[in-house]
């Protein structure tokens, strides 16, 4: 299975990814990125099967598989 | 299925500059996506338009030409009369589609100009503000319709697609959306079709795409997606015209 990247600096914190999830593993992280967005991040990260709805929602592409 | 989490090769890495909630960069993706499948990339053309995807050159690496405003399409007609083997797209909003461009996107469609237009439909004048565009849907508020538009003082939205459904020229007409996933990988196939009618010469093709602009309607980034479900009421999402199904394979 992929393991996914999220790309923090690309983060614009819309919110699509999180209410897209059909797992519901992604949420708002407290941190923020040098645009002064706060970033998604994973809380649930076992959860997650790679389904890739993220990455189709997702506007900035922030989501990239590891390699 | 598609390959999912990779970057496209002919997307830059560049920070998008668009709003958050903003559909312009889910469209940006999946026309890079294709330009990588179909192997298009060292011979296309694409031509911005003045608006907010007058920065299209920031994004995708292709080359690109900025037409004056309204003008992408008779630009693209004579970039594909002088260089036929050259893959030409037009990448437009609705104000510069559908209002100072008509004429000339219209006349593009009627003479069957082998080019590929995609327009993008918000609604409003993104990049000014929010003001009234002839897409613009019944009772919508806008900065310069504060009451909602009426359709006694700013007339009806202007339904492009279906105008120009009824083109002898036009070889595709679609519009599509991309607010849900299922939508936008069907919206993935309609820019491959659409691509793939002017790879074979069949004439012009024109994709619509709703898409949201969370910072002019007032609304978040999730409400805006939802809210394209509207805007789909107004602009029904479905295939107008497709020669290529229509059992039609050379010009």
């Amino acid at each position: 299975m992929k393991k996914i990247k999220i790309l923090e600096e690309r983060c614009k914190g819309c919110g699509l990814c999180i209410e897209f999830c059909p797992k519901k593993v992604l949420g708002f992280s407290e941190k923020r990125n040098l645009q002064g967005y706060r970033v998604v991040g994973f809380y649930a990260k076992e959860k997650c099967n790679a389904c890739g709805i993220c990455f189709l929602m997702c506007p900035e592409l922030v989501f990239v598989s590891e390699e | 299925m598609p390959e999912v989490f990779r970057f496209p090769k002919s997307l830059k890495k560049t920070l998008f500059h668009y709003c958050p909630g903003c559909h312009h960069s889910i469209i940006h993706r999946l026309l890079c996506e294709v330009i990588d499948e179909l192997g298009i990339r060292e011979r296309t053309i694409g031509l911005a338009s003045i608006g907010c995807s007058c920065f299209l050159y920031f994004y995708i690496d292709v080359d690109i030409l900025e037409a004056p405003h309204g003008r992408s399409c008779s630009v693209g007609t004579g970039i594909k009369r002088a260089r036929p083997d050259l893959v030409v797209f037009t990448y437009q909003g609705d104000g510069d589609f559908a209002a100072i461009g008509l004429g000339d996107s219209l006349h593009a469609a009627s003479r069957g100009e082998n080019i590929t237009a995609i327009m993008i439909n918000n609604t409003v004048y993104g990049m000014t503000g929010g003001q009234v565009s002839p897409t613009t849907l019944l009772f919508q508020k806008t900065t310069t319709t504060p009451y909602g538009r009426d359709p006694k003082k700013e007339g009806y939205p202007l339904k492009v697609a279906e105008i120009l459904a009824g083109f002898e020229g036009v070889a595709f007409c679609a519009r599509g959306a991309v607010n849900t996933p299922q939508r936008v990988l069907e919206a993935k196939k309609l820019l491959r079709r659409a691509f793939e009618i002017q790879l074979r010469g069949l004439g012009f093709s024109y994709l619509e795409f709703l898409s949201a602009c969370p910072i002019n309607w007032k609304m978040d980034p999730i409400s805006a997606t939802r809210y394209v479900d509207k805007l789909a009421e107004t602009f029904p999402i479905k295939v107008f015209k497709d020669q290529l199904s229509e059992g039609k394979n050379e010009a």
